[in-house]
């Protein structure tokens, strides 16, 4: 039995005993045993006698995962996802905290309707930091008040869906941006490049004649922008990159001390073009079939096509996808963000080209990350560090299994599997292509500053 | 040899045992034995109904014609073809999916099939449509040509134009010019002619070409000339104006003055070889009136072959 809480539930008094604990913040990881009380994390000797104590023997138990990006869809796209729904669902993934996009209908680039989404989250089923629109109406052109908002505690600025087309404009927001601490969070692709395009340009969109999207439409904007970042002094956050150039650059610049950082999702490490035509291989798999040759073999007529692979930037190339997961591994890229988009069904079930861009993600990304790290393409501690304690240090949270730390916390069986089932999502839309696969890692529980926003199992707890 | 080995079965009529996808996507779902079954079934069913005795294989059948761009040829070739079978035929008057309208392909296809129709044939301005049609309805789908990815039929009745002109596919070698990156008609043939033993030779701009350097047995050519040179067969595809404008070619003449097909140019090729095109023709831009007018062109058996194709077809994908 699962049951979810919430953020403004009375916080937990609880001991797991004989979890595996995996502390990125320290570099540990350990056989112990770990307390919650009043929040944050305690001694065992701490708690009164009287406390539940469950055995988490075989389970492990981390700092709670932290996405910079999520489109939670409220207010506007109530239909696709909610506030609730979509904490639910970060809650299943073992998420704590989740940036929530502005793209929203209206966009949130004004305080109110950044207020308006806090207020509503306040007994979300985790935190929700607000990542504010770079500019107003997303049009591109002029500033919101970033100042104003940076008081209210937004995550960083974004047009995300687009990125700031105009190099002046980008310049000018990253000038104003440095010395608040916050980062231009840039979806880097150049429309020229990239309007008309439904897939990764390569042999498989050639085969199945769909437009293809050149990498170098990401790799102009990173470029530009780490040039801007570079005279500015502003950060620049790259979200969703999804090439290797995009991560050759970005790791240039790195060693150059440009304040640049960049996320991934777990979709364009797992998955790859393949998946359009049909294929279900991970990228770290032996190609078979149509990734194999992509001229070669029939595409699979029940499954090429299928729009919920259609997403933005869309899904990468193999090589890419191991370059990805190689920028992951080495530092290069500091955090996994999902992009969970969640679109209805009428957005969804539609041709290829005219689908939304977007797949759901926060139910599944740890499951993927533990995939990669099965694979023997990643590190646990590694995956951990990018899913929860880099990405919350970005956003100014802190992440630790200290005694005294606020107690976030995700707890999973990374040996257990499950299927990916319509009904056992808890987001509001199904858009993914993951339906019907078999995963590993099962949440168990999940605790943000200290309630328990998701329990599987774990009844004894209260 | 290859003559006695063709006449020796001829007692045996084509089989028109059915294929076994419910759909006919694309051509890299059938095998060599399914295609020429298909070819083989039209050289019979194009003979009888010349003399008006096609067997009326699709008398149960209703089939709907759903084209969503427009269409001449393609479509009356499937009219003609389903009618001839004794099929009932129905125009189905659908849109491609738009965000701003309520209904979806798939909407619009789910209500028309509950009027009885068993067959759609749908031609439809975005790739990979009739797979997603496919997945969504009961009834069977004929992909009469879906974005830049497919156009099985035409594939299907290119193949039997080139057989006979050139008795076999085996070791020839076709070449293809103009826009390949956005023909339909251009991939399903890749797939077709190399099933069927040719090598296809590519020619065109360096953008509508470049992306198919990897097909097995494709060969890019850099100009014209060398495309051409003993060539068994010649297939020049339409010129889209407006994607001509957005780039892959300056403009139309210099496309004709590369690329256009001339007697001349025709002249590279092996002596005879037929000239290609799957029609309508810009005549001036991918190939002179006179050479398609002309003696070696098989435009017209294009069109032709079209309705036996699609007799054979849709007889192979009946229920």
């Amino acid at each position: 039995m699962s049951r979810f809480g919430s953020i403004a539930d009375t916080p937990a008094t609880f001991a797991l005993t004989g979890a595996r604990l995996i502390d990125p913040s320290s570099g540990t990881d350990v056989i112990g045993d770990l307390a919650v009380l009043n929040g944050r994390i305690a001694e065992s000797t701490e708690l009164p006698p009287d406390v539940s104590r469950v055995d988490a023997t075989g389970l492990i138990a981390t700092p709670g995962l932290c996405d910079l990006h999520a489109h939670l869809r409220e207010p506007g796209m109530e239909g696709a996802e909610t506030i609730a729904t979509g904490t639910r669902a970060a809650a299943h993934g073992g998420y704590t905290t989740v940036c929530a996009m502005p793209n929203t209908d209206p966009p949130l680039d004004e305080q109110a309707r950044v207020a308006w989404v806090l207020e509503r989250a306040r007994d979300a089923a985790c935190r929700v930091r607000v990542v504010a629109a770079a500019t107003r109406g997303r049009e591109g052109e002029r500033a919101t008040e970033i100042g104003e908002l940076a008081r209210m505690g937004i995550a960083g600025v974004s047009d995300d869906g687009q990125a700031v087309a105009s190099g002046r404009v980008a310049r000018g927001l990253l000038a104003y941006l440095g010395p608040l601490g916050l980062p231009l969070i840039e979806h880097a692709e150049d429309p020229g490049l990239a309007n008309g395009t439904v897939m990764r340009a390569g042999p498989i969109a050639t085969r199945l004649g769909l437009a293809g999207w050149p990498p170098s439409a990401e790799r102009t904007i990173v470029e530009r922008d780490i040039a801007l970042a570079e005279e500015t002094g502003g950060w620049i956050h790259f979200t969703h990159l999804s090439t290797a150039a995009a991560i050759e650059a970005v790791r240039r610049a790195k060693a150059r001390g440009v304040r640049v950082t960049c996320d991934v999702t777990p979709h364009h490490l797992a998955l790859t073009d393949a998946w359009v035509a049909g294929d279900r291989g991970f990228a770290w798999e032996e190609p078979a079939g149509v990734a194999a040759e992509p001229f070669g073999t029939t595409v699979a007529p029940r499954r090429a096509y299928d729009s919920a692979c259609r997403v933005n930037p869309p899904l990468a190339s193999r090589a890419d996808a191991l370059a990805l997961l190689a920028g992951l591994a080495d530092g290069t890229i500091d955090a996994m963000a999902t992009d969970h988009a969640p679109h209805p069904p009428e957005r969804k079930e539609v041709e290829f080209a005219a689908a939304a861009p977007g797949m759901i993600g926060l139910e599944t990304a740890l499951s993927l990350g533990l995939a990669a790290v099965a694979a023997g393409c990643l590190g646990m501690l590694r995956l951990l560090e990018a899913m929860a304690t880099t990405p919350a240090r970005l956003i100014g949270e802190e992440r630790s299994l200290r005694p005294g730390s606020t107690a976030d916390l995700v707890v999973f069986d990374a040996r257990a599997t499950w299927r990916v089932e319509a009904a056992g999502l808890a987001s509001a839309s199904v858009n993914t292509p993951l339906l019907g696969m078999e995963l590993p890692g099962v949440v168990r529980l999940t605790v943000a500053s200290g309630r328990i926003t998701y329990a599987d199992g774990l009844d004894t707890i209260n | 040899m290859l003559d006695i080995a063709d006449s020796a079965p001829a007692a045996a009529a084509p089989s028109t045992d059915r294929w076994p996808d419910r759909h006919l996507l694309d051509i890299d779902q059938l095998s060599r034995a399914q295609l020429e079954q298909c070819l083989d079934l039209a050289v019979e069913l194009r003979e009888q109904r010349s003399r008006r005795s096609a067997p009326r294989l699709l008398a149960d059948e209703i089939v709907g014609l759903a084209f969503c761009e427009p269409s001449t040829r393609t479509r009356v070739s499937f009219q003609l073809a389903a009618t001839s079978l004794g099929a009932e035929v129905v125009d189905l008057p659908i849109e491609a999916s738009s965000v701003t309208k309520g209904e979806s392909l798939a909407d619009t296809l789910r209500t028309l099939e509950r009027t009885g129709v068993t067959i759609i044939v749908l031609r439809h301005p975005m790739s990979g449509a009739p797979y997603h049609a496919a997945r969504s309805i009961g009834a069977r789908i004929v992909n009469a040509g879906d974005g830049t990815h497919a156009h099985p039929t035409q594939a299907l009745l290119d193949a039997l134009t080139l057989r006979e002109a050139l008795g076999t596919l085996e070791g020839k070698v076709i070449t293809i010019v103009g826009d390949i990156a956005h023909s339909r008609v251009a991939r399903s043939n890749l797939h077709a002619l190399s099933m069927l033993g040719a090598s296809v030779r590519l020619a065109g701009p360096p953008a509508w070409v470049g992306p198919f350097a990897s097909w097995p047995g494709v060969q890019i050519a850099d100009r014209l000339e060398d495309a051409m040179a003993g060539a068994d067969a010649v297939m020049t595809l339409r010129i889209q104006f407006e994607r001509a404008a957005a780039g892959g070619v300056p403009t139309l003449r210099e496309y004709a003055s590369r690329w256009g097909i001339t007697e001349e140019r025709m002249r590279l090729a092996r002596p005879g070889a037929p000239l290609l095109h799957p029609g309508p023709t810009n005549e001036g831009v991918e190939v002179t009136a006179a050479l398609a007018a002309g003696p070696r062109s098989l435009i017209g058996t294009q069109v032709s072959n079209g309705v036996p194709i699609r007799m054979a077809a849709l007889a192979l994908l009946a229920p």
